[in-house]
């Protein structure tokens, strides 16, 4: 499903509702309040992985990103060439399988089916103990290193943004299982074990 | 000298006020040959009538759990798991309940006062509460146990601790998130939420909406206090059943999104195998025998109640069964108190040991129908499906075996 029919598909509920503006439920409590709009800004860091919508504007490369990773203090826990160290590895397993990359390790950059999720977690998590201090341009950078150091990005030049990162081919995008929808009172599996 | 003088009045005072008490004291002698009392007794302290604390003598520890240190150098806590072989009941006490987290994490220190739960994304009316705003909120109380989805057992676990010590029960009270989600109003499409807490890594769990308004719980008091810092305080998510890490700490934010959003919290769950991502999410029919349990010593053949715990994430524990012949035949086990949909449920079976070689096993089959497979089952499920090695792959719920030697020692026979 393209990007476009996603967009048009997330606006339909919003149409929907303009519809049917009479069903639209009103608190049984009014209990809380309403946060402003610029309060929901700042507290909102969540970044949806396909279409990576709420990604901020800037930009970095991978080249900008290898400089930020020994300045920022990245090598200091993840190793310098990001082989693991304090902290988990960051580079995939040098290992001659190419086709299956759920055997280059448990590494964020190869694991994440989508991009947008590898910028999000440096974005919310890093660097340990300065969470939040980096800028959007760093972390375009950082994520594009990642992305660089693991062969996901060939050009360590290549100008990541909020436009072209959700559309990076990640080497896992479709080699990973959906979660069956989850309902009450169900089994977890029909036949597991027996 | 002026106070002393007081308090020794003071003293007598009480003294004579507690005559009564004092005939039958500790150290008084009788001389009609009544059994002495207590060798010492414990003096009275302001910290101690404020908030009393266990026995000398009562030593059983929580302890690092997975071979990683906690704390470590930097004070930061890891896995620490419950000593389940001490505990009685279904409620873990909250200084014992298991700790995990996905990465090392400092625990919060956060002022209540100060701390603010938003409700935002996908919803008609964005809010955000208080916590006292929330304790105005209908409330529920619910037994629940969390399990870490890293709670396996393997052959070189020695005590219950290590092979299932990474699950806790205790009482949890708060607001259900579905009078929350129903307050702001979730609009159409609106079929996932992500809960983020407030520590460095703003851990952040994606949860299916179907759960969030089945039974989550926006939990403030465990156990009849607030939450521990440890275990999210002023406030954490319950997702009953759900693999621990969906029961966010420190929660701060509730977004409601239109999918999965695959943080990094959420990676576990992500598989390359249906089957494995089916059975990741919800915790499988689970059981295990708490006494008599590894490194454990019985003193000899005779009566012993076997006792143990049980629970499913799929709801309440219907039956357990018991094996005292490595799973040839099996009894039913007796349930102890009520069994509640997601929590810890006790049960016991009266055994009468001859002094021979034996294994111990249990199994648990919830009210859904699904039954605790053994190891065997377990692995030969994968091999089928996978071509692989026998393993136990994804949540480990299988069976756990004890073998009691004649000795009485007991011992983990996970081969």
């Amino acid at each position: 499903m393209g990007v476009f029919t996603m967009r048009l598909l997330k606006l339909l509920p919003l149409l929907m509702l303009l519809g049917a503006s009479a069903h639209a439920q009103s608190p049984t409590y009014g209990v809380g309040r309403t946060p402003t709009a610029e309060e929901i800004r700042a507290w909102d860091i969540a970044i949806s992985p396909i279409t990576g919508e709420e990604l901020p504007a800037g930009s970095g490369t991978a080249d900008q990103g290898s400089e930020l990773f020994m300045s920022k203090g990245c090598a200091g826990c993840h190793g310098t060439d990001g082989g693991g160290a304090l902290a988990p590895r960051l580079v995939k397993q040098d290992i001659p399988t190419p086709d299956d990359p759920w055997r280059w390790g448990r590494i964020l950059p190869i694991r994440a089916p989508y991009a947008p999720v590898v910028w999000d977690y440096i974005n919310r998590a890093m660097p340990l103990g300065q969470e939040g201090t980096l800028t959007a341009d760093e972390v375009y950078s950082l994520t594009a290193f990642l992305l660089w150091i693991n062969g996901v990005v060939e050009d360590d030049r290549m100008e990541l943004n909020a436009e072209n990162l959700p559309q990076i081919q990640m080497p896992n995008r479709d080699n990973w299982a959906e979660l069956p929808e989850w309902l009450p009172n169900q089994p977890r599996l029909q036949g597991y074990p027996y | 000298m002026g106070s002393k003088q007081t308090d020794r009045r003071e003293f007598l005072k009480q003294g004579a006020a507690l005559a009564g008490a004092a005939a039958l004291g500790a150290t008084a002698k009788s001389a009609t040959a009544q059994l002495p009392g207590p060798e010492a007794q414990l003096p009275g302290t302001d910290e101690l009538v404020a908030y009393g604390k266990r026995s000398r003598f009562v030593t059983s520890k929580r302890i690092p759990h997975g071979g990683r240190p906690s704390p470590d150098v930097f004070g930061l806590d890891f896995h620490i798991a419950t000593p389940l072989q001490d505990t009685y009941g279904v409620i873990t006490p909250s200084s014992l309940h298991y700790i995990g987290t996905t990465r090392g994490s400092f625990v919060p220190d956060i002022d209540p006062a100060k701390h603010r739960l938003m409700i935002h994304g996908m919803v008609d009316n964005p809010l955000v509460f208080t916590m006292e705003e929330l304790k105005r909120l209908p409330s529920v109380t619910r037994l629940h146990f969390i399990e870490c989805a890293g709670n396996r057992a393997n052959s070189r676990h020695v005590t219950v601790q290590e092979t299932h010590g990474m699950t806790s029960c205790a009482e949890w009270t708060g607001v259900l998130l579905s009078t929350l989600l129903e307050e702001a109003g979730v609009q159409d499409g609106g079929d996932w939420i992500v809960a983020e807490g407030v520590e460095e890594v703003k851990g952040a769990s994606s949860i299916p909406m179907t759960k969030a308004m089945d039974d989550c719980i926006v939990a403030y008091a465990m156990n009849g206090e607030p939450v521990r810092p440890q275990q999210g305080f002023p406030l954490r998510l319950l997702a009953p059943g759900g693999e621990g890490i969906l029961n966010v700490k420190w929660l701060r934010r509730i977004k409601v999104v239109d999918q999965f959003y695959m943080t990094y919290n959420d990676y576990g769950h992500l598989r390359q195998d249906p089957a494995d991502a089916a059975l990741s999410l919800q915790i499988g029919p689970k059981s295990v025998i708490t006494s008599p349990s590894g490194g454990q010593q019985l003193p000899g053949a005779g009566f012993y109640e076997v006792s143990g715990l049980a629970w499913s994430g799929g709801g309440r524990v219907a039956r357990v069964e018991v094996t005292t012949d490595g799973g040839r035949t099996w009894f039913d086990a007796d349930i102890r108190g009520e069994a509640h949909p997601m929590a810890h449920t006790r049960f016991s079976f009266n055994w009468t040991w001859d002094g021979q070689q034996c294994e111990l096993q249990s199994r648990c089959i919830d009210e859904l129908g699904q039954v605790q497979p053994s190891r065997e089952e377990a692995s030969q499920f994968w091999v089928q499906t996978e071509g692989q090695s026998p393993r136990v792959k994804g949540q480990d719920n299988s069976i756990q075996p004890w073998r009691v030697e004649r000795d009485g020692s007991v011992h983990n026979a996970i081969a």
